[in-house]
């Protein structure tokens, strides 16, 4: 969508804002004992306060008794199946809950007839969410039983066009120069080199074509023993990449002889990695072509 | 030292903030996600149909969020027990529940206000935080005469009614007991 096209669209949305969601509904079922012990069934809630002749319904129910079930809504206005209609013609066929805001004013019981009305209380500007593009649509419902005010239910939903399933997901290819060959050389047979300034000493990583410390072009390599520790790390929540699977962490890793690399931490969750975290290197195959160096996390105290 | 007690009431010796639940393990099974969605009159197809669900690009069904928001209530009562009277659970959904995954719900005593007590819920599954929300809950355990002491100035009805535009809050400084909440006895 351009962005004059997109700025039309959302105030055609926005204008949905304190229009009625529902009117007059009336739940489907009288709040009523079977329902209460199916619920309770299936969420092992064990409660004695929803079972005998002084019965409640859990008061996490309330949706429950609104909802329309297979035979749609009752009650639902115009002016939401309208918006869900916009939505729906815009690609955001897809649906789901994110929210929810419930208070219980007071408990209701076998018998009571629960009646609602709900209003449109926002619709969100264009958002992109893992899940794909969409709107944010929050109503907010009342329900009554007999008139009296039982308990507010507000409700967030997103609208969304479902993001494509990404061609391939195979990880990015590494790369490869004459600067660097050396060092994917050594991956392959399973060897972590490091460079090493022939003229001063001075180890370096990542390879660069020379010596930061005295100039110098010549070098050659030192191989790591594999063994070092978490200098830092990240943890990638979001975006998520083709072939990478969040959350997962990253870890800046300095090596056993003093130079440090980048490189996935495994072998511990992702919220356990900790700073001076004692790691041993792994080489890791993802699919034919790719093998890179990565960290697994080493038994040690402090975690 | 013999301390002079002052008579404040504290409705249950687990309601201090910073209180810590005990964890709850979900075992979230097919059976789980689609008999709670049934029970909670939930007939989506993400919730107990996986080839529809994997057309939504979705790997597998998932939990819907009745479910969820039963999970956290019946977690905070499991804990207060039977007495305890829920007034506002509001939760925030992330990571789906999805076959074969298993999440534990931790909870957090946040607050505590005269019989008020508010619980900060969080349940993390195999792929992250599923489920993130707040849970205000009475407690029972203070005789009627103590009752109103309790509850006068401790602000409880602002918590409970925000919002509402119907006016009832403004009973609840009084009326908590008698009017809006269910105290349920034993026997």
């Amino acid at each position: 969508m351009s962005d004059a096209v997109e700025g039309a669209f959302a105030a055609r949305l926005k204008a949905y804002e304190g229009r009625p969601a529902a009117v007059a509904g009336v739940g489907k079922d009288r709040v009523n004992a079977p329902m209460i012990r199916h619920w309770c069934e299936a969420m092992g809630d064990t409660n004695p306060a929803y079972t005998g002749p002084d019965a409640i319904a859990p008061p996490t129910m309330l949706q429950a008794w609104t909802m329309g079930g297979l035979s749609g809504h009752a009650g639902r206005a115009e002016a939401y199946d309208e918006l869900l209609g916009l939505l729906d013609q815009a690609g955001c066929t897809s649906v789901v809950a994110t929210d929810c805001e419930q208070e219980y004013l007071r408990p209701l019981r076998p018998g009571d007839e629960v009646t609602f009305d709900a209003v449109i209380e926002s619709v969100s500007d264009r958002k992109r969410t893992k899940l794909g593009t969409g709107y944010f649509v929050t109503t907010r419902m009342d329900l009554r039983v007999d008139g009296e005010p039982v308990g507010t239910h507000r409700f967030r939903i997103l609208k969304y066009a479902p993001a494509r399933a990404r061609p391939g997901g195979r990880r990015p290819r590494p790369v490869i120069n004459r600067d660097n060959a050396g060092f994917w050389e050594g991956v392959a047979r399973h060897r972590l080199l490091i460079q090493r300034c022939t003229g001063c000493g001075t180890l370096r990583f990542p390879w660069l074509p020379g010596c930061n410390a005295c100039g110098c072009p010549e070098w050659d390599t030192v191989e790591a023993s594999g063994a070092g520790t978490v200098f830092s790390h990240v943890v990638v929540h979001h975006p998520p990449f083709p072939a990478f699977s969040p959350p997962y962490a990253v870890g800046l890793i300095e090596l056993a002889e003093g130079v440090r690399m980048v490189g996935n931490v495994i072998g511990v969750p992702y919220d356990k990695v900790w700073i001076g975290m004692p790691v041993r290197l792994e080489f890791a195959r993802y699919d034919d072509e790719l093998e890179l160096p990565v960290f697994r996390a080493q038994d040690g105290n402090g975690g | 030292m013999d301390t002079p007690r002052t008579p404040v009431v504290i409705p249950c010796a687990a309601a201090v903030a910073g209180t810590r639940l005990p964890p709850l393990r979900i075992e979230i099974t097919c059976t789980l996600i689609v008999a709670a969605a049934i029970a909670s009159r939930d007939y989506q197809d993400v919730h107990h149909d996986a080839e529809l669900a994997r057309r939504k690009g979705s790997p597998d069904i998932f939990m819907n969020i009745l479910t969820t928001n039963g999970l956290v209530g019946r977690y905070v009562t499991d804990h207060f027990g039977p007495y305890a009277v829920l007034r506002r659970v509001a939760i925030r959904l992330g990571a789906p529940n999805h076959p074969g995954d298993t999440m534990v719900l931790t909870g957090t005593v946040e607050e505590v206000d005269g019989d008020t007590v508010t619980v900060r819920v969080v349940g993390e599954n195999g792929i992250g935080r599923h489920v993130t929300g707040t849970v205000t809950v009475v407690l029972p355990g203070t005789d009627e005469g103590t009752d109103t002491d309790t509850i006068t100035g401790t602000g409880t009805d602002t918590d409970m009614g925000t919002g509402t535009g119907t006016g009832t809050d403004t009973v609840t400084g009084t009326g908590l007991d008698s009017a809006n909440l269910p105290v349920r006895r034993p026997g």
